[in-house]
């Protein structure tokens, strides 16, 4: 499982490894019925403390997006597909509170916030072609 | 059984003038992990040494496994896997007559973990430990701190002037010792990225007292990088509850910040600056923070 652990940043490891899950999870790299690396590989892999992967395995199970059976390991769980979308949306969110935190922070009114996404959707996605192409700036 | 492995209360420790350890009081819970941290001569190895039962508690208490090492030395002793920096290993002895040696002191010892721990390190029985080199001998100390499954792994400064590879080989043992359910770990350290990596929890002590004991993970969500801005300039740091250290000057002060983000706003509406940005902050940057003298 491809997860990074950054000691640098300020956000505690265990949540790290839990918003890195979701992310997997939503992003469709990990399936429903995947199995997670055990609590101990996991922690070896990531050379940290057991008990904090432990902690985020229980957050994740307790969010519902893995179940575990003890002693048979931990897996992705099954998701209909309104809480696969909320999954997503909760990555989302993630993301947007950020956002506005620093919109805030730059007292740019969120109207002009509102301009500026659509703005960059325009300038990001519809180049001619279909193509994809990301501007700088 | 006692779920207090270590309890401190109270302790008072002067080397002449000096007060060491100043009303020092600690709990290290099983199964926990505990970074000692604090900047050298801050009271760390001699809160060590007291756990250790090698100094007597001026005032105060010292309990492990809930009785006074001082006290009763073997019954304490036989359960602490110890390694220190120096590695106070004795330096004529070769590694297997080490082992031998360890194995009959500790009657826990576990001589398959022991030759596997032995192969996993790349160390030779018969290679002298006077003639090995530094990264070696802290894997051989590590081997006989381990070896014995110690309730208690206490590790002094384990990994200072250690290469990554040994380092690592280190950390790697906190974690499986912490794997194997019941066992406890108490190491002090001044590479705060290894201590953020593998604690439950964090004691740090400065001048000989301890500012701040708790969850890491609770620190972590506590503690904010908060940059200010002014429309004067300010000749010294605004008055800010919660400000833990400053640094900056003029009309833009960043604050390490210690409290309920809900709160940041109204708090720094008092000094009459504004939020210009904010993020987290590495444990690095609380300790520079709790350690830099600019607490009231």
């Amino acid at each position: 499982m491809r997860i990074h652990i950054s000691s640098t940043d300020g956000v505690p490891i265990y949540m790290q490894i839990v918003q890195q899950v979701r992310r997997l999870v939503a992003g469709g790299e990990l399936n429903p019925g995947d199995e997670l690396p055990s609590i101990r590989a996991l922690a070896d892999q990531l050379l940290v403390n057991p008990n904090t992967v432990a902690r985020a395995y229980r957050d994740l199970e307790v969010a519902g997006v893995v179940t575990s059976s003890r002693g048979l390991g931990t897996y992705v769980a099954e998701t209909d597909s309104q809480m696969a979308h909320d999954e997503k949306r909760a990555v989302l969110i993630e993301r947007v509170d950020a956002l506005l935190i620093e919109s805030r922070q730059l007292q740019i009114p969120l109207d002009e916030v509102f301009e500026i996404l659509k703005t960059r959707d325009t300038e990001i996605f519809a180049s001619k072609n279909g193509e994809t192409e990301v501007k700088n700036g | 059984m006692d779920d207090r492995i270590v309890e401190v209360q109270n302790l008072v420790r002067t080397f002449g003038k000096r007060r060491a350890l100043d009303d020092v009081s600690m709990v290290l819970e099983r199964g926990t992990v505990l970074g000692l941290v604090g900047q050298n001569g801050a009271g760390k190895t001699t809160l060590i040494k007291h756990i250790l039962g090698l100094l007597r508690a001026e005032s105060g208490s010292v309990r492990v496994f809930g009785m006074d090492p001082v006290a009763n030395p073997p019954g304490v002793l036989s359960r602490i896997g110890y390694l220190s920096e120096e590695g106070d290993l004795p330096l004529w002895m070769r590694l297997d007559e080490l082992v031998r040696y360890s194995a009959a002191f500790y009657p826990g010892w576990d001589a398959r973990y022991a030759e596997s721990l032995r192969k996993e390190f790349g160390l030779a029985g018969d290679a002298k430990l006077g003639a090995m080199s530094k990264g070696q001998r802290a894997r051989a100390g590590l081997l006989v701190a381990l070896a014995f499954r110690p309730e208690l792994l206490l590790l002094d400064e384990p990994s200072s002037g250690l290469d990554p590879v040994v380092r690592r080989d280190i950390l790697g043992a906190i974690i499986r010792t912490i794997a194997d359910e019941g066992r406890t770990v108490l190491f002090s350290s001044h590479l705060l990225a290894e201590v953020e990596q593998v604690s439950d929890r964090i004691v740090m002590v400065r001048a000989g007292k301890i500012v701040l004991d708790d969850e890491l993970a609770e620190i972590k969500m506590t503690h904010h990088r908060v940059d200010l801005g002014f429309a004067e300039a300010l000749s010294t740091p605004p008055v800010l509850a919660g400000a833990v250290g400053w640094m900056g000057g003029g009309k833009n002060w960043s604050v390490v910040w210690r409290g309920d983000i809900h709160l940041l706003e109204a708090a720094v509406a008092k000094t009459g600056g504004r939020v210009l940005n904010r993020g987290g902050v590495s444990l690095d940057d609380i300790f520079v923070a709790h350690a830099g003298g600019s607490i009231a």
